[in-house]
């Protein structure tokens, strides 16, 4: 069974990726998001309820890692971009080409509200032996992001598990 | 305007939260992808998802999973219902043409230390016989009419 390589050792616990979000939160993905569910939850769509309840607009609490995906394309960009970078680094260097999440944890604190600004970092927790699973050989690995607003208040906390693979031939 | 609003002392340890059946297409599933600027072909790409990852089709992402969990809890909650925490694990995913089933049950009801109301679920997806999405997660309620869990700051939010 092939060693976890040192330098991915090191990488646990070390924080990686600090960024800020691209753009301030808004309502538009907001929609988008509460549509491709059908949440009607007043709090996204009612200004009057919204005032009331959270002192304006929030977001739903579930979309806070989509602050912090790529668009598809930016100017001057060379390389594809993805989310979770750490997740698609421990891809390549264990060479495992396929992969999928397993687990998601997320912990919700301060409300992100229409008009903030996030900053992320993201976190190795562990990396398994390989393992074999009924998609292929791989190894699991668990990553810890951190959500803050621009007043340096914790937002959310969230923990993935991804099991990277080669597929059996 | 008025909304639906479960305060704690309405909520039983055993109770079921009314089941939610959504029938998938294709359309779902990449909806749910461009709401989170997902481009990862698995998600809109039926040929890359059956010769690359080796499933049957398209399937639905974790941030939609995630936004479909949250709908289920707080059309039963109401406004006024905060999620403190949600755990999910995905044992198997869904594709067009699923008709997914989320159902519910609460495990816990209780006060913490601070006097927010708290009410443990858990909740699961099904795919005809099959449990595809496994979730726990922790809400708080009111526990009153004129409460509410949204003004909670600083040590008075502990989820």
């Amino acid at each position: 069974m092939p060693e976890l390589p040192e330098d991915v050792k090191s990488w646990i616990g070390q924080k990686k990726y600090e960024q800020w979000g691209e753009f301030d939160v808004e309502r538009g993905y907001i929609f988008t998001t509460c549509a491709s569910v059908q949440n009607g939850n007043p709090l996204f769509w009612d200004e009057k309820a919204a005032q009331e309840l959270t002192g304006g607009f929030i977001a739903p609490p579930t979309m806070i890692s989509v602050w912090f995906r790529p668009h598809h394309w930016s100017p001057g960009r060379t390389e594809e971009a993805v989310p979770l970078q750490l997740h698609f680094d421990l891809k390549k260097r264990l060479a495992l080409p396929e992969a999928v999440m397993t687990d998601n944890t997320i912990t919700f604190y301060e409300p992100v509200r229409v008009g903030d600004r996030l900053k992320t970092y993201q976190v190795l927790r562990s990396v398994s032996d390989e393992k074999q699973t009924k998609l292929g050989i791989g190894r699991f690995w668990v990553l810890d992001v951190e959500y803050e607003n621009q007043k340096g208040e914790k937002v959310a906390t969230e923990s993935y598990t991804g099991l990277g693979y080669r597929r059996a031939q | 305007m008025s909304w639906k609003t479960l305060t704690l002392d309405q909520v039983k340890a055993g109770q079921q939260i009314p089941d939610l059946a959504i029938d998938v297409t294709a359309t779902t599933v990449v909806a749910g992808a461009i709401a989170s600027r997902d481009y990862r072909p698995m998600h809109h790409d039926k040929d890359f998802a059956v010769e690359r990852n080796g499933v049957r089709n398209i399937f639905i992402n974790t941030p939609h999973n995630a936004a479909f969990f949250e709908r289920f809890i707080t059309d039963w909650t109401g406004p006024k219902g905060r999620l403190g925490k949600i755990q999910f694990r995905m044992k198997d995913s869904v594709f067009p043409g699923d008709r997914m089933v989320f159902h519910g049950k609460v495990e816990k009801v209780e006060k913490d230390a601070a006097g927010c109301g708290w009410v443990g679920l858990s909740v699961w997806l099904t795919v005809g016989e099959k449990t595809t999405t496994e979730c726990t997660a922790r809400i708080a309620l009111p526990t009153s009419a004129d409460d509410n869990p949204w003004k909670r700051r600083g040590d008075d939010w502990r989820p």
